[in-house]
């Protein structure tokens, strides 16, 4: 019995359909807080408990929907051919801006990490936190971090931005969609894209943009910074 | 359908490929999309071939998080251990960046033409 709702329709039903529950529910109230994803995690989580099912005998189950974040990354590249006449005139402004972020990102990670006395690994892990997922969990590994640490913090980040993002951004008064889009995007990865694409569609195209700019920057970033800071 | 997911794979083996020449300096997803971006720009692939498919994957890409996000439950130990700096470090740095980049943005964008 435990082998067929531990198998991977089992696992595939599970994830999806606590997912599209979610997508009614936010539908239904509106609100940042019951976000498809939150209500899809707390859904997920709470039927593995119930059933004693553990995260490894889960992973493997629902490995198809984690390789597609791969695909979804590639697919970025036609969103962003899609939506260039947008950027047009601010390719300067969008460059130094997404390299300030990102620098500001990452040596905060580090010095934040320092001040509370982290272990290098888990500084190592929260390095990435504003970096789309398959491209932050292959930044952990790559400099000593634990990859799952990384998936909760960046993910933790990305519903953060998401729900708090356009109201702290109405609150500076930062009113461009460019702008608005950027910010999303740089700080909230695909979370931040998702609610970015609900603001309107450059605000969308451009967030998606930044999630392409962001991780390419902190890619190269971390190992600088690694190298000028340690 | 079938035309654009296979052009899609294509570029996310050809970013794997290019990745693993770099000693996984940059990823091979991120590889493949700015690979599939300049195809798209010099008119070696024509965009009508993977609109669909990319439509589709980068409207749900939310729910390609979830399987990531229950990573939480094996990774309660350590996130139980720093949960305040952890806090700190995620909420704190998110803000810093995501006003940042709005901010600095708006104001290039003003005065960079």
């Amino acid at each position: 019995m435990r082998e067929i709702y531990t198998s991977t329709p089992a696992m595939l039903l599970l994830v999806i359909g606590s997912y599209f529950i979610g997508t009614l529910i936010y539908r239904r109230v509106k609100s940042s807080l019951f976000h498809p994803v939150v209500i899809g995690l707390v859904l997920v989580i709470a039927v593995l408990m119930l059933l004693h099912i553990d995260y490894e005998t889960f992973h493997r189950g629902s490995a198809f929907i984690d390789f597609l974040l791969g695909p979804s990354v590639v697919a970025l590249g036609y969103l962003l051919y899609e939506q260039m006449e947008h950027l047009r005139g601010h390719e300067t402004a969008v460059f130094l801006a997404t390299l300030i972020g990102g620098c500001i990102g990452v040596t905060s990670v580090i010095l934040l990490g320092w001040w509370f006395g982290m272990d290098e690994q888990i500084i190592s892990s929260l390095q990435p936190k504003s970096v789309t997922i398959p491209i932050a969990i292959s930044l952990s590994k790559n400099s000593g971090g634990i990859p799952a640490l990384t998936t909760v913090v960046v993910f933790f980040c990305g519903v953060l931005g998401s729900i708090i993002g356009p109201w702290l951004l109405n609150k500076c008064r930062v009113n461009n969609p460019i702008a608005r889009g950027l910010a999303l995007g740089s700080a909230s990865h695909g979370l931040g894209t998702a609610r970015a694409i609900e603001l309107g569609a450059i605000e969308g195209a451009i967030s998606g943009l930044a999630i392409g700019l962001t991780g390419i920057a902190t890619s190269l970033l971390i190992p600088f910074f690694e190298w000028l800071l340690r | 359908m079938i035309r654009g997911i296979c052009i899609i794979l294509l570029f996310y083996f050809l970013g794997e490929m290019a990745s693993y020449f770099m000693n996984g300096f940059i990823p091979g997803s991120v590889c493949g999309m700015v690979l599939l971006f300049a195809a798209l720009m010099m008119r070696i692939v024509r965009p009508e071939h993977v609109k669909h498919v990319s439509h589709i994957l980068t409207q749900n890409m939310a729910l390609f998080f979830i399987p990531a996000g229950v990573g939480i439950m094996a990774n309660f130990g350590i996130v139980a251990e720093n949960w305040v700096a952890l806090t700190v470090i995620a909420v704190g740095t998110t803000i810093l960046v995501l006003l940042s980049v709005g901010i600095s943005m708006q104001i290039l964008d003003k005065h960079i033409k």
